[in-house]
């Protein structure tokens, strides 16, 4: 076991506990970015002035009508900008346009003293602009070969050979929506000056660092002099990775410009219809295998909606193209990755970061293959999957070490959920229904974790002890409700030896762990985790030399349990307070910065080869859902779950995790539906699911009926802090199952061995002329379909 | 008369300097009370949800959840409102609070993540938890005399709490099921519970308001006469009941009015009477009070409730409201149309009684004078002995229709011997399917007849393409329907 996995005696991770906020959460009392306008005096009020057309040139701005509007202070144009007008990491994304580029484009930012005074002020600019053409969908860059960014190629093997040994070639094409990451809380920051017209910005952000980064050269100021701080996110889920930065600029530069604290918050349409979303993709692939069904070669082109801006469209582009083998090994594959440009908003991270869009092209292609090859879905990816011992490689060459847990999830969740059984009883129901149908399908994940680009890496921590034995801990994560903090005080008490109530977490700032990565990738416990073991390590091993002292024992046969330190094979004890009290007294430094990086990573991005995880995270879903034939509406009857996060360091947080996400998946794949007026009317370009009333996220009603979790025993992770594994984004494809049960449960409504073409997402819509075009194939009447309902075709 | 004040959390506090447009939701989180969330500001997420006193069904007062977002707080005058910060119980100096049983049960099965939705749960959860019939029913149900409702299914746990009861809070992190396991836990309040013991008290009665600011006015009229005088001398006037429409035109669509007058407790529009030939239902008894007081006894009004957005508006929503806005997609209209309801239309100058099918004149147009209101719905009696309600929609609880169809259908020795089909969301405005109708009566309920009534009912209405459904779907479905409602009473037969 390695030092890094390796748990000591009476940890306090591996402890199921609530969020440490949970108390906080339950009475309204925890308080979110926003709330602090209640406590900060004299605040003005950003409001944006967004241009409601698709694509033209600003030729005219006036500002005047906003400042002759009562209340309105200022309003913030290119003008103002005493830096770099640039929002983003790119040099693509200016803070103040000149041109617009996508419905709904903030060209300036009206500073009011009441919101509703910003929001008049913001109304009475005056835009003029010259129109110019938009392209929407991806579809249309395609045509209009518009394309920005990499353009990477990920080959491994001989695809020609590969084609040349299948028995079966097909060839198909898959267009899937984006997702709207809808976390409650909208984006939002405070901006103060200081006394030397420093600034301090609270801001909603995921990326503290990145924030600090962007206010700093917006504003023309070293990075010292801007500290950005996040008490806690309503909700993230990689929407407040990048977004946040050129808004909270924003009001950093309303803060340096009016001397004033400013504050904005988006609501919820201009949070809809001005920050990035999970990105759509279009794909065309080619596919052949054997005649038992195993892939010899893949031939696929994914291009991904990145919007108007590249923002982090590469990376998840990449991690697209790094995740279509899934759980399966592919020997041949030749896979080209294209960033489509279009006039909408800038696509961006959102769990799982590409991943799941990957992952669901080789999901959708092994379900509409199967019953062309003959073979139950279950059995064609199962005969699919990497197989331990065999020394075989992911397309871009990473080894599949812990191949066998792929097997050992989709057993045991096939076990706890009485697969055979179940069935049997689906067979039976079927059987006896016309009109409604059942089916249950399986899916396994197999989910890279560290960051593609090897530096990201890299965590941070501070660990200050006081006199009196209480401990407060710093690190570099920021909590978006995926419950960090909490496993981070888990760890610190773990490597410290002390209870829990010892330590207490401070919230996250840029003044106390400098160049923090984002929390994202699902990294948020691995590196952080690592950064305050690091730091209290450091602070255990000078107190267990003032321990020894004590104790009259060698420092290396001390122990530090549940806050007593004592030697082995003595009865002496020494209590942790009187510990530290000591210590002090000895000079000895009870503070100590934490640092952590990932080792044995390389990726070289132009290649596309190398071995960017650290590991992978796996797990096994068993989904059944039942569809109504008159309407296509459905219902999850029943998920059964096995996951693998390592040596769990918070069994209830990461079972939360699974559940969570699954459910966010099964909204992507079924339910969220972007829709954008893709017309030639004044309102091409608009978000036509602009608001909760009409962008539906799952509710109680989509929850699984039944529901049951396990996480995967005995699953010691050696390359993570205490044995653990990353949890936040893999269960979000656990969710592919409810999809490839929707297809077969409509594949139920005729014969066997009709391909079902599903939509995606699949709504009860979609579903319904799922259904309907297997009942019309029923009946030999495909002639009637809609062209393109059947995409795929045999060469 | 006295200033506009309202009981927050136990403490009075005045409403002034809220503007007359001020929602709860702002007024809260103005006076630091930032528990209370907006997620949404349009009632569709529930983080704003809080608990008002309001007259009961089964008690004198009920802890009744509502969307503060979309509330004017001068509605909420002489009222008493507690917040999620409300129900715990503080500490001494410093301490930290005693968590309210409901707050407990969330805390400690990891019913919140990011925490931000989680007041809202809390409230509406509470709401639940203090709901006089609720344990009542739960007890019923293991001896098996329960409504079938409350028959252990997944909605409803074994402590009588209804799932439906948090269909309008959402939640992006949790997946609902530690949520679900919070609310199936909690207990009965306890005899000392100071918020049980205030259901036993009689619920603020409303206060004759008048709430001014520049050129805006709020007025709460104590009578129904006092009302449309006012709507005549201010054609401008907004009416609002449960303002869960005007709350979303005023923060979506920043409508302001001069005058907003509010109706929701006048006397003579929160009646509900059952008369020998039909039932009348004041246009301001909300919806929930209209689910709990028919207590199932209109089955289709029975099934359309629980489809009706969700538990937090039905709280708030009137049937006034839902024609009143003369909305082509409201869920109300194709079921009342089916009923062969008719409106009690009140003027200045007296009262008229309007066919609910004369009603609609164009989108969101209708026979409704200026100075005119709707003071209630009747439905005549007997009820037909076969009735449905479908709706189409993305999502089960909480949508807005792409599809909505009601039937009526009075079906005696298998010949129809009359129907009535409400149509919602294929026209621009609620129609009755007048042709299938007539292809329907008179012949026998078979396959054959309902195949052919199909065809008929598919081509009515001209449905359109938008963000919902397309238009062929709609146009499949309205002939679906009918099919499905034929399997279902063949079934019900067969069985």
């Amino acid at each position: 076991m390695s030092h890094l996995s390796e748990r000591p005696e009476k940890p306090v991770v591996g402890v199921s506990m609530p969020h440490e906020s949970a108390g906080l959460h339950v009475t309204g009392t925890a308080l979110y970015t926003d709330d602090l306008v209640q406590r900060t005096k004299d605040v003005l009020h950003a409001y944006p002035v967004q241009v409601m057309k698709a694509h033209g040139r600003i030729t005219a701005l006036r500002t005047e009508p906003a400042l002759a509007v009562p209340g309105v202070v200022r309003v913030l144009t290119v003008a103002d900008v005493p830096g770099v007008n640039d929002a983003g990491m790119k040099h693509d994304e200016p803070l103040f346009p000149d041109e617009v580029m996508f419905f709904g484009h903030a060209v300036a930012w009206v500073l009011g003293e009441t919101l509703e005074a910003a929001r008049l002020g913001a109304a009475a600019v005056e835009v003029e602009l010259d129109e110019l053409p938009a392209l929407v969908t991806v579809e249309e860059a395609i045509a209009a070969e518009s394309f920005h960014g990499a353009r990477p190629l990920m080959v491994t093997g001989d695809i020609d050979a590969g084609f040349a040994d299948s028995a079966h070639v097909f060839t198909g094409e898959f267009s899937f929506s984006g997702q709207e990451h809808f976390y409650l809380e909208t984006h939002a920051a405070l901006a103060q000056v200081d006394e030397n017209g420093q600034l301090f910005i609270q801001s909603s952000t995921q990326h503290p660092s990145e924030t600090q980064e962007i206010v700093s050269h917006v504003l023309g100021v070293p990075a010292h002099e801007v500290t950005v701080q996040c008490l806690r996110m309503g909700g993230g889920f990689g929407g407040k990775e990048m977004q946040p930065h050129g808004f909270a600029a924003i009001a950093a530069l309303g803060a340096k410009l009016t001397g004033r604290p400013v504050r904005f918050r988006l609501n919820r349409t201009q949070d809809l219809t001005m920050s990035g979303k999970r990105h759509g993709f279009h794909s065309t692939w080619k596919i052949g295998f054997d005649a038992e069904g195993r892939i010899q070669a893949l031939d696929a082109t994914l291009t991904a909606d990145g919007g108007w801006s590249l923002d982090l469209s590469e990376p998840v582009l990449a991690r697209a193209l790094c995740h279509i083998d899934n759980t399966y090994w592919i020997p041949n594959a030749r896979v080209a990755g294209r960033i489509a440009k279009t006039n909408t908003v800038s696509n961006t991270a959102f769990r799982g970061f590409g991943g799941p869009q990957g992952m669901l092209v080789i999901e959708d292609i092994l379900g509409r293959c199967a019953p062309l090859l003959g073979l139950d879905p279950m059995e064609l990816r199962e005969r699919n999957f990497y197989q331990p011992g065999q020394g075989q490689t992911t397309p871009y060459g990473q080894p599949v070490t812990q191949a066998d847990r792929i097997a050992t999830v989709w057993q045991q969740v096939q076990n706890d959920a009485g697969i055979a059984d179940r069935k049997r009883e689906i067979a039976a129901f079927n059987a006896a229904h016309t009109d409604t149908k059942r089916a249950l399908a399986i899916t396994g994940i197999k989910f890279g974790i560290s960051f593609n680009l090897t530096a990201f890496n890299q965590g941070g921590a501070l660990v200050l002890i006081y006199k009196d034995g209480s401990v407060l801990i710093n690190h570099g994560g920021t909590e978006m409700g995926q419950g960090l903090h909490t496993k981070m005080m888990q760890v610190a008490a773990t490597t410290l030896g002390i209870p829990l109530h010892k330590v207490r977490l401070a919230p996250t700032r840029t003044d106390k762990v400098p160049n923090t990565s984002a929390t994202a990738a699902s990294s948020g416990a691995d590196l952080n985790g690592g950064a305050i073991k690091n730091a209290c390590e450091q602070l255990r091993e000078r107190l267990l030399q003032v321990a020894a002292t004590q104790l009259g024992a060698n420092a290396s046969d001390v122990r530090i349990v549940e806050g007593v330190a004592h030697a082995l094979g003595s009865d002496k004890e020494l209590a942790w307070d009187d510990l530290v009290h000591t210590a002090y007294f000895q000079r000895v430094q009870l503070s100590a910065a934490g640092y952590y990086r990932t080792e044995g990573l390389h990726w070289d991005a132009k290649s596309f080869r190398g071995s960017p995880f650290k590991y992978f995270a796996h797990g096994a879903a068993a989904t059944e859902v039942e569809v109504d034939g008159f309407t296509g509406a459905y219902r999850i009857r029943r998920v059964d779950i096995v996951h693998d996060v390592g040596d769990s360091l918070s069994p209830m947080i990461d079972i939360g995790q699974v559940e969570g996400g699954f459910v966010q998946g099964a909204g992507w794949l079924t339910l969220e539906d972007l829709r954008w007026d893709t017309s030639d009317g004044p309102n091409r370009g608009r978000l036509q699911t602009q608001a909760a009333s009409t962008y539906k996220l799952p509710s109680f009603s989509e929850m699984p009926e039944e529901f049951n979790v396990t996480l995967l025993e005995n699953a010691t992770e050696e390359g993570a802090v205490y044995g653990s594994k990353a949890v936040g984004e893999p269960p979000l494809m656990l969710a592919f199952s409810v999809r490839e049960a929707l297809r077969q449960a409509a594949a139920a409504f005729g014969p066997a061995g009709v391909s079902v073409d599903l939509a995606c997402p699949a709504t009860p819509e979609a579903v319904y002329w799922a259904v309907e075009s297997v009942r019309l194939d029923h009946e030999s009447r495909a002639g009637e379909l809609p062209v393109g309902a059947i995409a795929l075709s045999k060469v | 008369m006295v200033a506009a004040r309202i009981t927050v959390n136990g403490k009075e506090t005045p409403i002034s300097p809220a503007t007359p447009h001020t929602t709860v939701l702002d007024f809260l989180r103005d006076r630091g009370l930032t528990g209370t969330k907006e997620g949404c500001a349009e009632g569709e997420c529930g983080a704003c949800s809080v608990l008002v006193a309001r007259p009961g069904v089964n008690k004198p007062t009920d802890w009744v959840a509502v969307n503060a977002c979309l509330v004017p707080v001068a509605a909420l005058d002489g009222q008493e409102i507690v917040t999620s910060e409300g129900l715990a119980t503080p500490g001494a100096d410093g301490t930290p609070p005693t968590l309210h049983p409901v707050q407990e049960e969330m805390a400690v099965r990891g019913g919140s993540q990011c925490g931000y939705c989680t007041p809202g749960f809390v409230c509406s959860m509470a709401s639940e938890y203090y709901r006089p019939d609720r344990c009542a029913s739960a007890h019923a149900d293991a001896n098996g005399h329960a409504d079938a409702e409350a028959h252990g299914d997944a909605e409803h746990g074994p402590n009588g709490f209804d799932l439906h009861s948090l269909s309008g809070n959402l939640c992006r992190c949790t997946g609902y099921r530690p949520i679900r396991d919070a609310a199936f836990a909690v207990g009965e309040p306890a005899a000392d519970d100071p918020l049980a013991q205030r259901r036993d008290q009689p619920a603020p009665a409303p206060a004759a308001t008048t709430y001014a600011q520049d050129d805006s006015v709020f007025l709460r009229p104590s009578t129904l006469a006092e009302t449309l005088q006012v709507l005549r001398e201010r054609p401008d006037a907004v009416v609002v009941a449960g303002s869960t429409d005007w709350g979303v035109e005023v923060n979506i669509r920043s409508r302001r009015a001069n005058c907003v007058v509010a109706i929701d407790r006048l006397p003579e529009l929160r009646e509900l009477r059952v008369e020998s030939d039909h039932l009348e239902i004041g246009a301001a008894v909300t919806l929930t009070e209209i689910e709990r007081r028919l207590d199932g006894t209109v089955p289709l009004l029975a099934e359309l409730f629980p489809q009706f957005a969700s538990r937090l508006i039905r709280n708030s929503a009137t049937f006034g409201g839902n024609l009143g806005t003369g909305s082509p997609i409201g869920d109300s209209p194709p079921v009342l149309l089916a009923l062969e309801a008719s409106l009690v239309l009140a003027d200045a100058d007296g009262e008229r009684v309007v066919p609910l099918a004369d009603y609609f004149t164009g989108y969101r147009q209708t026979v409704r004078r200026p100075g005119e209101l709707i003071r209630a719905v009747r439905i005549p009696l007997p009820l037909a002995p076969v009735t449905a309600f479908h709706k189409i929609a993305k999502r089960r609880f909480d949508d807005i229709s792409s599809v909505a169809i009601a039937f009526a259908l009075d079906i005696e020795d298998g010949v129809v011997r009359k129907a009535r089909i409400g149509l919602g969301g294929v026209a621009a405005t609620p129609i009755r399917a007048l042709a299938t109708e007539a292809a329907l009566e008179g012949k026998p309920w078979s396959a054959e007849t309902v195949q052919a009534a199909a065809d008929v009912l598919r081509a009515q209405g001209t449905p359109m393409s938008d963000h919902r459904a397309s238009a062929i779907y709609r146009s499949a479905m309205l002939g679906q329907s009918l099919k499905k409602l034929y399997a279902q009473t063949s079934e019900a037969v067969s069985s």
